[in-house]
């Protein structure tokens, strides 16, 4: 029998044990997931983001966006009523790093794409009292000033591609000439029409 | 699921629920005496001991209290690889029967209001099947038309009595329905600045407002010439086309000189979504009569 003096006064011992017992979770959970095909393969005829999306993205994440956002519907009714079906892991295997969230101060966004006009999002994001008199979003204005000068979306692409992403040649090639010259406001108005509209496998009807 | 990885799942959760249990019983076990004393482990640390004693009992009660809730459920709930559980549950099959439960609860009261017209709707005997559409309104409309209806800058007031598309029953559940695209092309590059600005003194005009004449007599060839195939000969505008009556002073994108010229210089592309996809018949049944009983 160990005694724990023992433990205590070998960190080297200790620190193996410690992990012995919080990988537990980790390999029960998280590595067969790794391994499932419900996990790891694309729904049918999934695409992937423009290069404009693609930098409307990182916008969405450099303002925090998925601070206040969810996107990830739960298969609860309250939920599918509003925002349409449950949101399902293929769905989500080229998102690098998912933007799923875990907090929801505004509504969840998985599926907002063609719900709302570009003009509505651009007048929402410029001010958001201006169409929603209750909201508490912040305004951002700058978004609509910045541009994009020297972006670089087709090293981005190359990087996700690394990681699974099925860019074409041809996507990368164009990428950065898509995006140049280009306000901010254009790239997350783009991406945010694009969220829940990488494919068309549900049906949102309700 | 493979067989593996169900194997994998269902032996290293079992396993670590039997290794905490071993670790709670060996270190009860190990203890030179089961009660509360005044012994310590013989070492101090400036001037502070420490006592040997076993764990509280209640703490010890309640840590086996959590291995036997933890086998009860991995019974009952899908935990260990692919062993349902006794009850069956999914997270699917939950929302299903939800989904269920509001179809029967909801789907007969849908279905009555779906038969009945729009003018019956409006009927005080139907005030419930406005409400309904009313509130459907609040949720999926309001945010572009405002909780009111009275609309914003770019989005159309659906309480007065102008119509972009028109105001009859079935355009107005064509437009929830299919959605619309408004065409107002730029004329910036065709018009030039001042041809612009002449321009918006011309279509001011035909609202009785304030406008410089020459500018309106410089503007009125072109206006006829480029304009009139969607607002028409005089500038009253073609429902069919979305095309706005320029002659009230309804202005979808403010009707001040600067924004009128830059609504002619830059061009207007407003879009209604397409609901369609998102509400079923019955829904866009009910927010159609709601929208019509605004205007009335």
């Amino acid at each position: 029998m160990i005694k724990h003096e023992t433990i205590e006064k070998n960190i080297g011992l200790m620190i193996l044990l410690i992990i012995i017992v919080i990988s537990g979770g980790g390999l029960a959970e998280i590595v067969p997931l790794m391994f499932q095909s419900s996990t790891t393969q694309p729904i049918d005829g999934l695409r992937t983001y423009t290069a404009m999306e693609l930098e409307g993205r990182d916008i969405y994440i450099r303002e925090g966006c998925h601070v206040c956002h969810t996107q990830m519907i739960r298969p609860f009714r309250a939920e599918t009523e509003r925002y349409g079906q449950y949101s399902t892991a293929n769905e989500g295997v080229w998102e690098h790093p998912f933007l799923w969230g875990s907090k929801r101060t505004g509504p969840d966004l998985a599926r907002v794409g063609a719900r709302y006009s570009d003009d509505w999002h651009r007048a929402h994001l410029y001010n958001p009292r201006d169409v929603v008199p209750e909201s508490k979003m912040p305004s951002y204005p700058w978004l609509f000033s910045d541009r994009f000068t020297d972006p670089n979306t087709d090293r981005k692409m190359e990087v996700l591609r690394t990681m699974g992403v099925p860019f074409s040649d041809a996507q990368i090639a164009g990428a950065r000439d898509a995006v140049v010259g280009k306000y901010e406001i254009e790239a997350l108005v783009a991406y945010l029409q694009s969220l829940g509209k990488l494919h068309d496998n549900y049906s949102n009807k309700r | 699921m493979s067989v593996f990885w169900s194997v994998w799942i269902s032996a290293i959760t079992l396993g670590v629920i039997v290794g905490c249990t071993w670790l709670l019983f060996a270190v009860r076990n190990g203890q030179p005496h089961q009660e509360t004393t005044e012994e310590t482990l013989g070492h101090a640390f400036d001037g502070i001991e420490e006592y040997d004693n076993p764990l509280p009992k209640w703490w010890f009660q309640m840590f086996l209290g959590t291995v036997i809730f933890s086998l009860i459920y991995l019974v009952m709930y899908p935990g260990l690889g692919t062993f349902p559980g006794l009850l069956g549950w999914t997270q699917v099959g939950q929302w299903e029967t939800e989904m269920a439960h509001a179809d029967e609860n909801y789907a007969p009261v849908f279905a009555k209001y779906a038969t009945l017209s729009i003018s019956d709707l409006q009927q005080t005997e139907n005030a419930a099947g406005l409400k309904m559409g009313q509130r459907m309104f609040a949720s999926n409309c309001a945010l572009c038309h405002g909780s009111s209806a009275s609309g914003a800058h770019g989005f159309p007031d659906l309480t007065d009595t102008d119509w972009l598309y028109g105001g009859n029953v079935a355009t107005i559940k064509q437009t929830i329905s299919d959605g619309r695209t408004g065409g107002m092309p730029p004329w910036g590059a065709v018009l030039g600045e001042s041809g612009v600005r002449d321009m918006t003194h011309y279509v001011l005009s035909l609202s009785g407002n304030d406008a410089d004449i020459d500018a309106v007599n410089r503007a009125r060839p072109q206006f006829q010439a480029l304009c009139t195939a969607c607002h028409g000969q005089d500038g009253t505008g073609l429902q069919a086309l979305g095309a706005p009556n320029l002659t009230d002073d309804v202005w979808l994108y403010g009707g001040a000189f600067e924004q009128v010229a830059h609504t002619i210089r830059t061009g207007r592309n407003g879009i209604m979504p397409a609901h369609k996809a998102l509400l079923s018949e019955a829904k866009i049944h009910l927010i159609t009569a709601y929208v019509y009983s605004l205007s009335r």
